[in-house]
């Protein structure tokens, strides 16, 4: 028992007078509530009250009350003085509704359609606007070789690229085991063992290295960039930087832009290994294969110029997910909402662009580095 | 009369480390029921560490904090949660949910409280709302969209919304200008006397001391160097309260508060 139990409520009811007792408050009310109401609305509308035996009354139980008077002040009440100033409160609130939302039409549909065309736009106005403030600091920095970023930029390139490897091994490994023993069922089956190779170098090397390396990266360091430019923006730093004529671009979006373009293509490099070499066990273990064929086939069956187009892939991806993710951070209000909103706004983004820009290269290098044409 | 209804805040003891620091040694206060106890100190004293060890936020690292009478951690799962009911906290920031507006921020103490009657909630949080004078129509702003001296009131409404007996306000004024402060210390006065509340508050603005506080509290090198009310501690002889309480600054801003209570 609690040391400081509180005399509970009650209500005594005689057909006209209806008497209550002990603590009015939503700490005893509340556990059983649709009593209470039960009892309330049991009472006779005309009876007469006598609220002198209440020991405390918070506003829940006025307020409680006061919906069962019909929000007025029964004809019959007795109201001990200090209970007065509660219900006073009440009374003086009058009848108020909490404003409601209007109802959505068919016109709200096409303007919220409106404002999404319109935003997008924005994106695309704002996105320009970051590329181009990019080039012209790029300019400014040609002529004050002094004034590179280059510590920034070392840190950003340990924190995505060298962080990032023990993740993308691990994947980029498994993946090469997956595909390596999958092929190697259907392969077996036509005799045609050999081409395990063709299969792994072009897929991992040309296709799946940089593609899994950014999805990777756009979900780790991607999402982190947004998060820490939009806290920036949250807590000020950023327009702290700026009131000391530092460039927010210079300082903050150059270093991560050029540090994931540097470490992407090597980020790119590793993961593909990595999954070339998961691929080779697994061929090894499942076919036979030595690895001193498998490697000696992989430089016949790969032309350089997938190497090639991978590693510029990453390149481009880096730059792409970099730019993304500074836009949004950038774009950041200073609430936590807006911060939460747009780091997963910009993780999508920077997928989906990776994905529709992979597109884009598969078409423009169709002619290029495919042997058996 | 037991001595849980005399003392809802109780320390016992109570010391608090930070890695090899000692920030409060062998602390024992006392709030006793009905009064507005004011917890002051130099910054970096532990007030607000003090607040929170309060409330359960954080362990002391010896003693206890003993809330109604029992410690914070005492009884099944529904006993804890029924005494964590039983008070209000007005963070400095207001610590709205910033996904909710205005009106979901007050009502959802009561829903979470099983209160499942949407009439009597949009009743009661029009009532509170109306206690710290905002009326209906910021029901549906978002906290994004508020003032920083709206904020406090709405934050101040959600802790009023179990009708707590006991209510913790950290930094009360800070950030309002003071115009907007005085009128929030009114407002909590108001509160104070209208429902009986027993207030702790932390503050190092002595205009808000002043005019609110009936007790003082004052923290200096990990102790409570004072304690009672406001005139008794000024004839206190101690450097720290010779600079914090009888400066000229300090004096003219205590007339200030004096003159709004």
């Amino acid at each position: 028992m609690a040391p400081d139990a509180r005399p509970q409520p009650a209500i005594r009811s005689d057909g006209a007078a209806v008497a209550l007792s002990g603590d009015w408050t939503l700490r005893l009310l509340s556990p059983q509530l649709a009593d209470f109401r039960k009892q309330l609305d049991e009472t006779p509308d005309s009876a007469g009250w006598d609220l002198t035996g209440v020991t405390r009354l918070d506003s829940f139980g006025a307020l409680l009350l006061w919906r069962r008077w019909g929000r007025r002040r029964p004809a019959q009440l007795v109201l001990p003085v200090e209970l007065e100033g509660i219900f006073g409160r009440i009374d003086a609130l009058g009848e108020v509704s909490v404003p409601v939302e209007p109802p959505y039409r068919f016109l709200d549909a096409t303007a919220h359609l409106g404002r999404m065309l319109i935003g997008f736009g924005h994106h695309l106005l704002n996105f320009v606007a970051l590329v181009g403030q990019l080039c012209l600091d790029l300019f400014y920095l040609i002529r004050r070789r002094g004034q590179w970023p280059l510590r920034e930029m070392s840190a950003n390139f340990y924190k995505v690229g060298v962080k990032a490897m023990p993740v993308t091994a691990l994947v980029g490994f498994l993946i090469g085991v997956v595909m390596s023993y999958l092929s190697a069922l259907q392969l077996r089956a036509f005799g045609a063992d050999v081409f395990i190779v063709n299969i792994l170098g072009l897929g991992i090397i040309r296709e799946l290295g940089p593609v899994l390396v950014s999805v990777l990266v756009a979900g780790r360091s991607g999402s982190a960039m947004t998060a820490q430019l939009g806290v920036m923006r949250v807590t000020e730093e950023v327009d702290a930087l700026t009131t000391m004529g530092i460039s927010r671009y210079v300082r903050l979006v150059l270093p991560k832009v050029v540090a994931l373009a540097l470490a992407m293509p090597l980020l790119t490099l590793w993961g593909s290994a990595v999954a070339v070499f998961g691929g080779m066990v697994s061929a090894n273990l499942q076919l036979d294969m030595s690895y001193e064929f498998f490697l000696n086939t992989l430089p016949r069956a790969v032309p350089m110029a997938n190497l090639v187009i991978g590693l510029g892939k990453g390149v481009v991806f880096g730059l792409l997910i970099a730019l993304v993710a500074c836009h949004f951070g950038l774009r950041v209000k200073p609430n936590t909402e807006s911060l939460s909103v747009n780091t997963t706004a910009s993780v999508v983004t920077s997928i989906t662009v990776v994905i529709l820009v992979d597109a884009v290269f598969a078409i423009a290098t169709r002619n290029i580095g495919l042997p058996f044409r | 009369m037991s001595s849980a209804t005399t003392f809802p805040v109780e320390l016992r003891g109570l010391s608090t480390r930070f890695g090899d620091t000692w920030v409060h040694r062998q602390i024992d206060l006392a709030v006793p029921a009905g009064e507005v106890v004011a917890l002051v100190g130099g910054s970096g004293s532990g007030k607000t560490t003090l607040l929170r060890q309060m409330v359960g936020l954080l362990q002391p690292a010896e003693g206890e904090v003993r809330l109604f009478g029992e410690p914070l951690s005492a009884g099944s799962r529904d006993a804890q949660l029924a005494r964590r009911r039983r008070f209000g906290m007005l963070f400095q920031q207001g610590a709205l949910f910033s996904a909710l507006n205005v009106f979901a921020n007050v009502a959802f103490p009561l829903r979470e409280a099983g209160i499942d009657d949407d009439e009597l909630v949009n009743h009661l949080v029009l009532l509170k709302l109306a206690m710290v004078e905002l009326g209906p129509e910021v029901a549906l702003r978002m906290p994004a969209e508020l003032s920083g001296g709206m904020v406090k009131r709405v934050a101040l409404a959600r802790a009023l919304a179990l009708e707590p007996e006991l209510l913790l306000l950290d930094e009360p004024t800070a950030g309002l200008d003071p115009d907007r402060s005085a009128g929030f210390v009114r407002l909590i006065r108001a509160l104070h006397r209208a429902l009986g509340l027993t207030v702790v508050l932390v503050t190092h603005d002595l205009d808000t001391l002043a005019a609110l506080a009936t007790r003082v509290a004052v923290l200096s090198d990990g102790r409570i160097l004072a304690n009672g009310p406001l005139d008794e501690i000024m004839t206190v002889q101690d450097p720290f309260i010779e600079r914090f309480f009888h400066s000229q600054r300090s004096q003219a801003a205590l007339a200030r508060g004096r003159a709004e209570a």
